[in-house]
């Protein structure tokens, strides 16, 4: 009877089960490099703006506080994104021909507000809180990085629960003194850890892990 | 069997086949371009009933589990109570392949490979409920421990999680064995087709078995090997599943018998189904010189047997009910009997207690029509009996505020019967494809196999 197969067949055979274990095992990495990267976060991607409100002018160039515009930050859930009124404190003064304002204008003549399009945006099972953490030594910039930088925001973390997850267990890897939350450019010390442990103490900072802190 | 004792009960095999016959027999069966007309109405039926499955789970995909009867405070029905079921039923496969293989029982050399075969089916119909009833069946990934962008792990203190374990690896553990019992005769069925591509396709599963001493000898060690990790199975699996109920605080799952009572009932149950599918195998295809009487008697003594057990489990329970003085107990098993689903209860009794004890009498065991309603009716009573412990025990909650009951839907019962025709199409495609009895391992069994020293 003629053979079947050639005498290669038995390598080849030999390479495919050995080379399973490979696969599977490059598979399981992609899918979570995958699941990780900024194609499935959206982190580091810049949403189109009505207005191309830009933070690096208003924050890093003129040195705006974060509580000029978003009020509510220290003591409620919400930040809060300013009324056009706000806007118009300076632009009623400045920039008064400028075509990229001409939305901000007509808003505040009509009253009708500006469609910003959301960037950070938690699925709605989640719960989250600025004030606390404001209250608890988080500075912005640790979550929302150098929005000082930023010609049009964008979402410098994953906020996937394991990014929330690994500050919970260890806090005191990123607080920072209470006073320096709001500073954007804020960079931490060499003895973080120290510092961070002095603070966890002085701030009575707890492990938030249990699932009905933020699955409520 | 040498001949000086003269066989008392019926022989393994008729003493008429040769090493010959039997490979003819088996592998025509496969080789044959014509299928029995028999085979082709049934594969067509249990198809059918495949692609009720697919569109049932389409629509629950679509919809949700809402379309299920299942709700507060019954959160578990059918799909449980089939998923218990369709496990147990596996279990005949693997104690007839391991733990007969491991005490030397060559009986089981004619029925093992279709109860191992039975066995993967029943465990891929068992495997698609608990994924199905997870509300979101294409995050099932999630039950196994993986680095997750959760940064969470399964809860292993869970019996579900277990369950997933158990099950993930009694599936495996069955390919494997099933798979590397079949390749000598994958290699018999490269050598005998005719066609090009069966030859190839056995080829490639055969993986160069040349049937050399060596290989033999290989092959030997690994199916011990194998039958040594599959006979923990046999008792795991079950109890990990009894688990599910026992760990939890409900009176009536709540109970130290569990373990033990669930997996006699799944070896009950499972060579139940063997004998259902057997019986009609043997006369369809002529196997009763391979398939004899033999067989079906030793099946039916395993079904008194681990009967009786399941039995001792009612009794157990009833009886603790009582003599534990809880109050929750007692009336659960007081509403088991006189509740609203007594009618299943008694029905269950019934078929799992009383008709099998027509067993005892060997007039019974060897009238082969009346075996076969016996293991329908069996099959029956195991369901019947699956249904009852997750139904009733949660029908009835705590407060009678939250009393309620389960009724269940049409999408319900098309998944179940669904199941059953997934079941029936693999084992229809696998009688066709494949040889249904193991053609060496009855070879070695035959008289003609027996070794006698040379007369010097
Ligand atoms: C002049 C007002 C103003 C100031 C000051 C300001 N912001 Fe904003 N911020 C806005 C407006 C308007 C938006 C909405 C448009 C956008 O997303 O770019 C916004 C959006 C954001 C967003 C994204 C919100 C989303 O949609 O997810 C973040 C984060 C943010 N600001 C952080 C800061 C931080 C941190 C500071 C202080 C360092 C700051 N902002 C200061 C006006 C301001
Ligand atoms: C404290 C005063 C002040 C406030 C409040 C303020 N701006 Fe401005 N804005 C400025 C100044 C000053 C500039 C010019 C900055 C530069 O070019 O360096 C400017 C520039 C801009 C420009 C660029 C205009 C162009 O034609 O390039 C836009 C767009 C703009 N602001 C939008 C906004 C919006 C929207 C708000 C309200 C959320 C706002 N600004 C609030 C002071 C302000
Ligand atoms: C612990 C991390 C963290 C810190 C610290 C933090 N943010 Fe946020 N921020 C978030 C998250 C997460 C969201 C998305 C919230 C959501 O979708 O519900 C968000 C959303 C926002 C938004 C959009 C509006 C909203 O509330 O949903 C603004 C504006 C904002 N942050 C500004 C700030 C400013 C200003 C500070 C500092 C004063 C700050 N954030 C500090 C995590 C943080
Ligand atoms: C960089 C550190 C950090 C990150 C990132 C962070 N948190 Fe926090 N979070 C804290 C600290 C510190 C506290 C205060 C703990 C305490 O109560 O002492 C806190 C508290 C909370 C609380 C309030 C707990 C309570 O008991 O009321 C919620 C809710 C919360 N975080 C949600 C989130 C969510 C959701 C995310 C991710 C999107 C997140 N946090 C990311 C540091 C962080
Ligand atoms: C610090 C806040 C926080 C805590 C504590 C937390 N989660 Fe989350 N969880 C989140 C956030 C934010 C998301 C959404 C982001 C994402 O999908 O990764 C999320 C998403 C999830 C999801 C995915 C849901 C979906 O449909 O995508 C699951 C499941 C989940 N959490 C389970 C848990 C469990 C179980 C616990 C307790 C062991 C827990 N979480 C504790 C913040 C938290």
């Amino acid at each position: 009877m003629s053979q079947i197969f050639h005498r290669s067949t038995n390598t080849f055979s030999r390479i495919t089960i050995f080379g399973a274990v490979f696969i599977l095992a490059l598979l399981t990495w992609a899918f979570g490099e995958l699941s990780r990267s900024t194609y499935a976060t959206q982190a580091g991607v810049d949403r189109e703006q009505p207005v191309p409100f830009s933070h690096a002018h208003h924050v890093g160039g003129i040195g705006l506080d974060c509580r000029y515009c978003h009020t509510s930050v220290e003591n409620s859930s919400f930040a809060g994104i300013p009324p056009t009124k706000t806007c118009m404190n300076c632009h009623s003064q400045i920039w008064l021909s400028s075509p990229t304002l001409e939305p901000v204008r007509e808003s505040f003549r009509t009253g009708k507000s500006i469609k910003w399009t959301r960037v950070h945006d938690l699925p709605d099972f989640a719960y989250f809180n600025h004030s606390i953490h404001l209250k608890k030594g988080v500075g912005c910039g640790t979550c929302h990085g150098r929005v000082d930088k930023m010609p049009l925001v964008y979402q410098e973390r994953s906020l996937q629960m394991e990014w929330c997850l690994d500050c919970h267990r260890n806090p005191e890897k990123y607080v920072r003194p209470r006073a320096d939350v709001f500073r954007p450019d804020y960079e931490p010390p060499e003895d973080q850890m120290a510092l961070g442990r002095r603070l966890v103490s002085e701030y009575s900072i707890e492990n938030r892990t249990s699932c009905s802190t933020c699955h409520r | 069997m040498s001949a000086a004792t003269p066989p008392l009960q019926p022989p393994i095999v008729d003493p008429a086949q040769t090493f010959g016959s039997v490979t003819d027999k088996i592998s025509s069966i496969v080789l044959s371009k014509k299928s029995p007309l028999v085979w082709l109405v049934g594969f067509g039926i249990a198809f059918s009933l495949t692609m009720l499955l697919l569109y049932s789970i389409g629509y629950l995909l679509v919809k949700g589990i809402g379309i299920w009867g299942v709700n507060v405070p019954v959160g578990w029905g059918f799909d449980i109570v089939n998923f218990v079921w369709w496990i147990g039923i596996g279990h005949a496969g693997t104690l007839i392949s391991a733990i007969l293989l491991l005490l030397r029982q060559t009986w089981r050399n004619s029925i093992n490979r279709f109860a191992e075969a039975m066995t993967l089916f029943a465990v891929a119909c068992a495997g698609l409920y608990p994924v199905l009833h997870l509300g979101r069946p294409w995050l099932m990934y999630w039950l196994f421990p993986y680095p997750n962008t959760m940064g969470l792990w399964p809860q292993f203190r869970s019996p579900l999680v277990w369950d997933v374990f158990a099950v993930s690896t009694y599936a495996s553990v069955s390919l494997l064995f099933w798979f590397v019992g079949l390749i000598p005769d994958l290699a018999t069925l490269r050598d005998r087709s005719q066609h090009r591509f069966a030859r190839f396709a056995y080829g490639i599963l055969a993986m160069g078995w040349r049937g050399s001493a060596r290989h033999w000898q290989v092959y030997d060690t690994c199916s011990l090997l194998l039958a040594g990790l599959a006979t923990p199975l046999v008792v795991s699996v079950h109890t990990v599943v009894s688990f599910d109920f026992a760990v939890g605080l409900i009176p009536g799952w709540h109970a130290t018998i569990f373990p033990p009572y669930f997996v006699a009932g799944a070896i009950y149950s499972g060579f139940a189904m063997v004998m259902t599918l057997a019986i009609p195998l043997r006369k369809i295809y002529g196997l009763e010189g391979l398939i004899t009487m033999r067989h079906l008697q030793n099946m039916a003594k395993v079904m008194l047997a681990t009967g009786l057990i399941v039995a001792y489990g009612y009794m157990v329970e009833a009886f603790m009910a009582w003599y534990s003085g809880n109050p929750y107990e007692r009336f659960m098993i007081w509403n088991r009997m006189t509740g609203p689903y007594a009618m299943g209860y008694w029905a269950l009794i019934f078929c799992n207690v009383i008709a099998p004890q027509t067993l005892w009498s060997s007039k019974i065991r060897n009238s082969v029509p009346v075996l076969f309603v016996l293991s329908i009716i069996v099959n029956i009573g195991m369901w019947l009996e699956r249904f009852i412990i997750v139904v009733t025990s949660l029908h009835r909650d705590f407060l009678p505020s939250s009393w309620g009951m389960y009724r269940p839907t049409v999408w319900d019962w098309s998944t179940f019967a669904g199941t059953i025709g997934l079941f029936a199409a693999l084992l229809f495609l696998f009688i066709r494809f494949l040889p249904m009895i193991s053609i060496f391992e009855i070879r070695q069994i035959l008289p003609q196999a027996e070794v006698t020293e040379p007369q010097k």
